[in-house]
């Protein structure tokens, strides 16, 4: 292994690291200001918005295929489907998509 | 007895992270295969790869450290882009903190490793307080299956085919969506919150890195709706 490439995964790892365990030990026995704690409680909801969209336009060149895909996973999961199923629905529905729709774009 | 009961009971903790990660670790497979593969045509030898996943454990910071090698850039710009790419994830780890059972340090800055989108979003959703055991479980799953994918995407190549591989790109996407859908039939709190962030991300990613657009998004989504609730607690008369 080339000591350049050591190093900058030496450093990428720390400065991947830093912010995610900052906070656990910084925030360990602290009580925060009411508001503050409702808003760390509302960090979990916003960031899976934030994570889909508008990412999963982006999975193919056409933004309908992210849409359709969502959608399909979407349908799944708002009946209660586990979460396996809800994940290889989408992906079974990409594949269609690709077999069937791609050759006509 | 007591210390035999909670021993039982992390690990079946444990146990139930470890299931509640599969889908990590499936939704993993396709990106550590490209990886993997992709790193292999960068140059990367396998043991760089691999170490590379097993160190950094970050999707899209490895992928984008691949492309900045690629075209020659230096190792400080690519340091300095991981650490904005993954700077949202203080945010998660100060929200996951607050709802994670007390626990010894060592044991916090040992599943804080794991911290990425997918855990968080596995974890962070749980209906009560989050057990140690069941972080670590989530966080292994993923892990083992990041790094193994890893050195099979470079010994394979491209060893899943195209149509495979390109339609497994939904799968991540389909699993934060499988998390966020039920909490959306019970609570409109979350639909508001959920749609909000995805908007201002969908304002802020046309002209700011988009590690800067999730971490902004989220933080201004999350505030306005504390700033709604406050506000509907005065008119009540709560305050």
């Amino acid at each position: 292994m080339s000591i350049e490439i050591l190093l900058l995964i030496a450093g990428m790892g720390i400065v991947t690291y830093l912010p995610r365990v900052i906070p656990f030990l910084w925030l360990g026995n602290k009580t925060l200001p009411r508001w503050l704690e409702n808003v760390l409680q509302n960090v979990p909801y916003a960031a899976l918005g934030a994570l889909i969209f508008p990412g999963i336009l982006w999975v193919h060149d056409n933004v309908l295929f992210g849409l359709l895909g969502g959608a399909v996973a979407f349908f799944f999961a708002y009946r209660g489907s586990h979460m396996i199923v809800v994940v290889f629905s989408a992906i079974f529905a990409l594949l269609l998509l690709n077999l069937f729709v791609e050759p006509f774009f | 007895m007591a210390y035999v009961e909670t021993q039982t009971l992390s690990n079946s903790q444990f146990k139930q992270g470890l299931s509640s990660g599969l889908p990590i670790a499936l939704g993993y497979a396709p990106a550590a295969i490209t990886f993997g593969f992709l790193a292999e045509t960068t140059g990367l030898t396998l043991m760089e790869a691999t170490a590379m996943s097993m160190f950094v454990f970050a999707g899209a910071a490895q992928y984008m450290a691949l492309n900045l090698i690629a075209i020659g850039t230096g190792a400080l710009e690519i340091i300095f882009t991981t650490f904005i790419v993954n700077i949202r994830h203080f945010l998660m780890a100060a929200s996951l903190e607050k709802k994670s059972e007390p626990d010894k340090p060592l044991k916090k800055a040992g599943y804080a490793f794991g911290l990425t989108d997918e855990v968080f979003a596995v974890t962070a959703t749980r209906p009560n307080i989050v057990t140690t055991g069941f972080i670590f479980g989530v966080f292994l799953i993923a892990y083992g299956s990041w790094v193994a994918n890893t050195i099979i995407g470079h010994w394979m190549g491209g060893f899943l085919p195209d149509l495979i591989q390109n339609s497994m790109m939904i799968a991540l996407y389909a699993l934060f969506i499988a998390l966020l859908a039920p909490a959306m039939k019970e609570n409109r709190k979350v639909i508001l919150l959920a749609i909000s962030a995805a908007l201002l991300n969908g304002v802020f990613s046309l002209f700011m890195a988009e590690g800067w657009a999730i971490v902004l998004a989220t933080i201004a989504a999350a505030v306005l709706l504390e700033l709604r609730s406050i506000y509907d607690r005065k008119m009540k008369g709560e305050l």
